[in-house]
């Protein structure tokens, strides 16, 4: 008799097996982070039920039974090895082995060289990822199975990692998307992840057997899977147990079970784990703290024996809706906070409605929204005002604190902050994508550990040791907190630990401050999530000062909406819907592909009963006004039509296909003129779009890698299938040199990617792959050594012939910069004279991929903003010092650009980075610190597979609210 | 005391006044390589300390004056250099730090800028930073890198390597648990002894002093029971810091394991071929080559010394990288030279064939480099020989232990499994 313990990240399997290998006994529990006495547990239980298991032989699994099983004497098995063990024993001729767990994923190659894949830092795609969905959608976990049968469409949404799909999801629910057509995508997504993510180039066939929690229960994921990937997998009765039969077969030591029990009852972990200090010392400290934060409140006002005008405030944030309503003299008369599970427009009737029902003579003057769901908000129910959060924030602070330099608003799903300079906005700080999530988490977290996240919030203020848990992405703390309860922390210094890493996360990660000095003395703090004493705590202490928290922090955003709608001075009264037309209100939402342009958003259209109508979804106004977008001023559109031009010229050499990503943006002209001249027929790949992605995507070796380079084998592969038998992409270490730098290196990636291509995708071998290294950045010496290059690969091309294609290509190269920039002046001249403001949208070449840029430059466009690009400014300024070894020719212009805008006051600078792009890490600082030094506004955009743009939004109305703001407190002064 | 001096670009400079006062802090990487390579230094008249701190607390200081994005080793070393600055053990007004700088096109070329950037967010500008490097960056009156010093340098390194590569084989088996690493203690003090009176360095010296030390090595008692073999590659701080690698020699040693860790010598004529390649590939300056070549032929009989005196006795020799070279050959080009480039390719390849089939490709987390020299080649590699059992983990501040263990014993369990194979295969016969 055998017996297996899988001891996953939420739940502990235990299966019991006789000689004949049959399952005699088996148990699914959850552990909830209470590990060894679960396990203590069910061994004294399967000791109880089961007979003969005196000498059984025991081992244990699973990725969080490590530590348990060296403490206890019990054989450790690793839990990949014991699935195949499992697989080979069941069912023999298992080809691949999908299993999604809690936290891990996994794709087992048996057969044709044994391989095994698990998916690395990143959660996503995974059961916990799953579980955040649900919470997100608001619907228990077992529901999303039924809802996405009852499915019609599937979005697009990110599939890398669980915050990511987040800021996905959470546009799509305001907008009103289908709940059940989200649960399908999301399915789709994690299908998407485990293939994309883990195949990595290897075709999946033959026998497919599906293993794991989220496989066995959801019908539909595993339908998805059978979809992608053309087959009808398995999933065996016992699905479940694999990994605990894996251990059980692989067992080899008998164990004395009640000296296991009780080592196992008495395994604490290590007890080494790191941690910081206690939140608070003594309640006497506790007291003082809640004492002195109880001051900051407002005046309080009876909504029912209140006369006058009053004002409404809305935020409708990603998690929660807040509103509030505001007599004259700014006191507060009425407040309501809801949960926000999906569509915040029943949730607003409902409010409006408890509003008119309690005061039903009331005199709305003037309403203002802000938050996500804004626009739909504005909309549905006629608001005056719709403001961009930042500035409702920075409204409500300075009630508050009127000399604030320093507002943090750490919310369900976003921390925003500024800086506050000369009475305007001036340094925005916004969670990116990979660090969003943290109010959510902290609650997510709470429920997954049986809490409710008050409670549990309460747990870490008196805890002895707060875990420290970094301060990186949400999904890595998960598996930091599994170790620290490994180690044998307690659930209070875990809830400590958590509270702190929210800190640590807006702090070092989206503010990255070192001081308070650099914040300044002056800090308002707000959001739900400083609601939680043990976060604001943490805050203190880490910024070792006191700040002020309002006690109405949760309803900030809202606040301040309805004081910026009181100071708008409205001679009429508010449009928002009164009762009667309350009572009328209806909302249909139809959803709709736009297909007016490439970028073919998803449209939500939202219908109200008086017939008026609302867009949401859109990137562009098209959908709204029928009309194509104002190019005029938007270098990046010339930019893409300019390379469209580079048509195929026939020629007696035969065919040459160019793939169109990375540095081909700028070096196409010249490779084109390059072969062109020598006689070759030269065409470059289609500009990317996701289908093109998901062509080249199994072939990606490295999952982290930046988008941009992702791209690269959609391209290649989109060239093989159309015929192409030459294709050429060289590898170049070095680019031109513009003389801006200290060296003119590309990125490593930039540099070597054809390396990556050559060697992990398959079909490359059906064609003649040319990667040779060249040095562009040599003009004399590139002749004779892309002759040399050339005769490896073609007869008969002279070095007369290479010498005068390689002026020729030159030449165009240098026409081509020229263009650029001749355009660039053009556009710049233009909003001088329209008195426009202008925005360097500043990254690489390749960031002019719509598919990259996802439409930014449109969006921007559509604020009335004129756009042009770093390099059309980087040529007018001559090298300077640099406090970074300024070595890479694009990111010379980056500093380039920053360093020119500084002197104009009509001229902002928004810098694009992919994600993942480490070389990013350095030049942001830099450049940011380049505009600081000139009082200027540093902007950052991440972008990457993500497609929301409400993010992005946010930041840039935040900037021109901002330079409006200085501006106007310019001339005041 | 020292004055400030400044040169045009605003860099705080290490003066003459400064060697007599100041003394110099180096970060740990290797730890054998780097304690014998210290008392060059101190041979020259610097006063030099290596730092050999390690705790959370380091990767704290680190994430709080680097930008969090950036590489793990950035955030480490900086984190280690603020963190003994602001310890109190130091005066800081004497206290100069050291660094390396490749000038290569990663990221790591920017240490130094991201560390002076650091200092100055934690209000010590003042702290003086030299460059050590071999491309003319960032001169300083105070130091300099004069030929005999590369050359005692490089002696060291070989003394280092060697040690490395010989306990590394021993230790696994040694029936006196504790003999390996006492053994590289003692020759560690003898070594440093002799550089203090200027011995060990002439070349037949040397050669006989390596002997000697892998004779030595021979004589320990040994248990030669079959184990599995492992070999570590990857980004070098992370590969060989075990403040990098969460202790990845020690876990491995604790799995029973014998691990291979290539030397740096191999890295230190990669970098200097890469000039020549650079130059084969690109064109250019003819005499420029013939002087590197002569650096490069030199490195390359070091390297001989140090593989005739370990096979000499039996143990695996570090691998030639003429030979490496070689492997890597229409597998990746010689021009993928950033970071560790196509070295780290060939290492796994080198690894593979000499008996070190199951492979830890160590890589910070978003290493750009390694997306093509590491886990862009891991498929190939496998299609070249199918011995290789490689595993890639990411190390970064947030990249949980527990994980890397978790993924890394998986590759042992198949490594265990091929082991097995091959010894039943082996006692058929």
């Amino acid at each position: 008799m055998r017996i297996g313990l899988d001891i996953g990240s939420t739940t502990v399997k235990c299966v019991v097996l006789d000689d004949n290998n049959e399952i005699k006994y088996s148990t699914y529990e959850r552990h909830y982070s209470q590990i060894t006495s679960k396990i203590a547990e069910i061994l004294k239980r399967v000791k109880g039920e089961v007979e003969g298991t005196e000498n059984a032989l025991v081992a244990i699994s699973g990725s969080a039974g490590m530590g348990v099983a060296d403490k206890c004497g019990i054989d450790f098995v690793q839990e990949v090895y014991a699935t195949r063990v499992a697989a080979n024993t069941f069912i023999p001729g298992t080809d691949v082995i999908i299993e999604l767990g809690g936290e891990d994923a996994k794709i087992l190659f048996l057969t044709g060289g044994m391989e095994v894949r698990m998916n690395g830092s990143c959660a996503g795609g995974t059961g916990a990822f799953i579980d955040q969905m649900a919470t997100l959608l608001n619907v228990p976990l077992e529901q999303m199975d039924e809802l996405a049968a009852q499915s019609e469409k599937t979005y697009t949404i990110a599939s890398r990692c669980g915050v990511f799909a987040k800021t996905d999801i959470q546009p799509l629910l305001n907008q009103g998307a289908r709940k059940s057509d989200i649960a399908e995508s999301i399915f789709a997504a994690v299908v998407n992840q485990t293939v994309a993510g883990l195949a990595q180039g290897r075709e999946i066939e033959g026998k497919v057997v599906y293993l794991g929690g989220p496989l066995t229960f959801m019908s539909r994921l595993r339908r998805r899977f059978d979809m992608v990937l053309n087959t009808k997998g398995i999933c065996p009765d016992n699905s479940l147990y694999f990994v605990a039969s894996g251990a059980a077969l692989c067992a080899e030591h008998t164990i004395d079970f009640d000296k296991i029990i009780e080592a196992v009852k008495h395994y604490n972990g290590s007890g080494n784990f790191a941690f910081n200090k206690p939140l608070f010392e003594n309640q006497a400290e506790y007291d003082e703290f809640s004492r002195r934060h109880s001051e900051a409140t407002v005046e309080q006002g009876d909504l029912k024996s209140y006369k006058g005008k009053v004002f409404v405030g809305t935020d409708a944030g990603s998690t929660t809706l807040k509103s509030v309503v505001l007599g004259e003299n700014g006191e507060l008369l009425y407040s309501k906070y809801q949960s926000n599970s999906g569509n915040p427009v029943p949730l607003i009737k409902e409010f409006l409605e408890e509003l008119y029902k309690a005061a039903p003579d009331i005199d709305i003057a003037a309403s203002a929204v802000t938050g996500y769901g804004e626009e739909i908000i504005k909309n549905a129910f006629c608001y005056d005002y719709g403001i961009v959060e930042t500035i409702a924030h920075f409204t409500a602070a300075k009630r508050f604190m009127p000399d604030v330099e320093f507002v943090i608003d750490i919310g369900g799903q976003d921390i925003k902050c500024f800086k506050i300079h000369n009475g305007a906005i001036d340094n925005l700080f916004l969670n990116e994508a990979c660090s969003s999530g943290c109010g959510s988490f902290l609650q997510t977290f709470a429920n997954a550990l049986g809490y409710k996240i008050e409670d549990f919030a309460k747990l870490g203020l008196f805890a002895k040791q707060p875990v420290d848990l970094g301060s990186r992405c949400t999904v890595f703390m998960n598996s930091s907190v599994k170790q620290a309860q490994k180690d044998g922390a307690t659930i209070e210094d875990i809830s400590a630990g958590l509270s702190v890493s929210v800190v640590k996360n807006a702090l070092y990660k989206v503010i990255r401050a070192s001081s308070p000095d650099e914040l300044g003395k002056k800090i308002v703090v707000q959001g739900g999530t400083f609601l939680n004493d043990a976060v604001l705590r943490a805050f203190e202490k880490e910024m070792n000062t006191q700040v002020v928290r309002p006690t109405i922090s949760g309803l900030m955003g809202a606040y301040g909406a309805a004081l910026y709608a009181m100071s708008r001075n409205r001679s009429e009264n508010s449009t928002i819907l009164n009762s009667e037309q309350l009572k009328g209100f209806k909302h249909e939402i139809q959803v709709v592909s736009c297909g007016l342009c490439q970028n073919n958003c998803r449209l939500t259209v939202n219908k109200f009963a008086d017939g008026r109508k609302f867009i949401g979804g859109n990137r562009c106004e098209r959908p709204i006004t029928k009309r194509s977008p104002d190019k005029s001023l938007n270098i990046y559109d010339y930019k893409l039509e300019l390379l469209k031009s580079y048509k195929p010229v026939k020629g007696s050499r035969g065919k040459i296909g160019i793939p169109m990503g990375l540095n081909m943006f700028e070096l196409l002209p010249f490779w084109h003129s390059f072969f062109t001249s020598l006689g070759f027929e030269v065409s470059a790949s289609p500009i990317s779009d996701r289908k093109l992605y998901a062509k080249g995507q199994q072939t990606i070796p490295s999952d982290t890698v930046c988008y941009p380079a992702k791209l690269i084998h959609g391209h290649i592969q989109t060239l093989i299938d159309s015929g192409f038998d030459t294709i050429f992409y060289p590898c170049l270490s070095y680019n031109l040199d513009e003389g801006l730098g200290d060296n003119h290196y590309n990125c490593p990636v930039v540099a070597y990617y054809p390396e990556v291509i050559s060697a992990n995708m398959k079909d490359i071998k059906k064609v003649t792959f040319i990667k040779e290294y060249l040095g562009i950045h040599r003009k004399k010496d590139f002749p004779k050594k892309a002759y040399e290059m050339l005769s490896k690969y073609f007869d008969g091309i002279t070095l007369k012939e290479v010498k005068a294609a390689a002026k020729a290509a030159y030449a165009e190269y240098d026409a081509h910069m020229a263009k650029i920039r001749a355009k660039g002046e053009q556009i710049i001249a233009q909003a001088e004279k329209e008195g426009k403001d202008i925005i360097v949208l500043s990254g690489r070449p390749y960031h002019v991929d719509p598919e990259i840029n996802k439409g930014i430059d449109k969006l921007m466009a559509g604020f009335g903003v004129a756009i042009v690009s770093e390099d059309v400014v980087s040529c007018k300024v001559e090298k300077f010092p640099t406090t970074v070894l300024n070595q890479w020719t694009y990111h010379s212009r980056l500093y380039a650009a920053a360093k020119y805008i500084a002197g104009r006051d009509d001229m902002n600078l928004v810098q694009l980075v992919s994600f993942g792009c480490g070389v990013d890490a350095i030049t942001t600082d830099e450049v940011r610190g380049i505009l600081e030094s000139e009082g200027k506004i540093y902007t950052q955009i991440k972008i990457d597979e993500i497609t929301n743009l409400g993010a992005v939004k946010i930041r840039l109305r935040s900037l021109l609210a901002a330079v409006e703001e200085q501006r106007e407190a310019k001339k005041k002064a | 005391m020292a004055k400030l001096e400044y040169d045009k670009t605003g860099r705080l400079l290490f003066t003459k006044e400064m060697k007599e006062e100041y003394t110099i802090l180096l970060p740990m990487m290797a730890s054998i390589q780097f304690r014998l390579m210290r008392n060059v230094f101190d041979m020259y008249g610097y006063k030099t300390e290596l730092l050999e701190t390690s705790g959370p607390e380091i990767a704290q200081v680190g994430l709080k004056y680097v930008h969090n994005d950036t590489c793990y080793p950035a955030l480490l070393v900086i984190g280690q250099f603020i963190h003994a600055l602001q310890s109190g053990k130091y005066d800081v007004h004497k206290t100069a730090l050291m660094i390396t700088q490749t000038g290569g096109g990663c990221r790591a070329s920017n240490y130094i800028h991201l560390l002076r950037k650091g200092l100055k967010k934690a209000g010590l500008e003042f702290v003086p930073v030299i460059s050590l490097n071999l491309s003319g960056l960032e001169k300083n009156s105070g130091f300099s890198l004069s030929l005999p010093m590369i050359r005692r340098l490089v002696g060291a390194l070989v003394y280092g390597d060697t040690l490395m590569c010989l306990s590394n084989q021993t230790k696994p088996y040694e029936v006196n648990k504790g003999e390996s690493m006492a053994l590289v203690k003692s020759w560690s003090d003898r070594l440093t002894e002799m550089f203090k009176n200027g011995k060990g360095f002439a070349a037949k010296e040397q050669e006989a002093i390596l002997d000697k030390i892998s004779k030595d090595f021979s004589e320990l008692k040994l248990n030669r029971v079959p184990k599995i073999k492992v070999g570590v590659v990857g980004e070098i701080y992370v590969k060989y810091a075990p403040l990098g690698n969460n202790n990845l020699e020690q876990f491995l040693a604790e799995q029973d394991c014998e691990v291979c860790v290539p030397g740096i010598m191999g890295f230190a004529l990669f970098k200097v071929d890469n000039r020549l390649e650079d130059i084969k590939l690109y064109g250019g300056n003819k005499i420029k080559y013939k002087v590197i070549k002569i650096l490069y032929d030199y490195l390359e009989k070091m390297e001989s010394m140090m593989i005739k005196c370990t096979a000499k006795y039996g143990f695996t020799p570090p691998g030639k990288y003429s030979h490496t070279k070689e492997l890597v050959k229409g597998v990746i080009g010689y021009g993928s030279k950033m970071g560790e480039g196509w070295l780290l390719t060939a290492e796994m390849l080198e690894l593979t064939e000499t008996g070190y089939p199951n492979i830890v490709c160590t890589q910070p987390f978003g290493c750009l480099p390694n997306h093509i020299c590491g886990k862009g080649m891991i498929r190939k590699i496998k299609s070249i020989d199918d011995r290789a059992n490689i595993v890639a983990i990411d190390y970064d501040p947030g990249a949980p232990r527990v994980n890397q263990e978790n993924r890394i014993k998986l590759m042992l369990a198949v490594a265990k499994e091929n082991l097995e194979n091959e010894l039943s295969k082996n006692s058929e016969f």
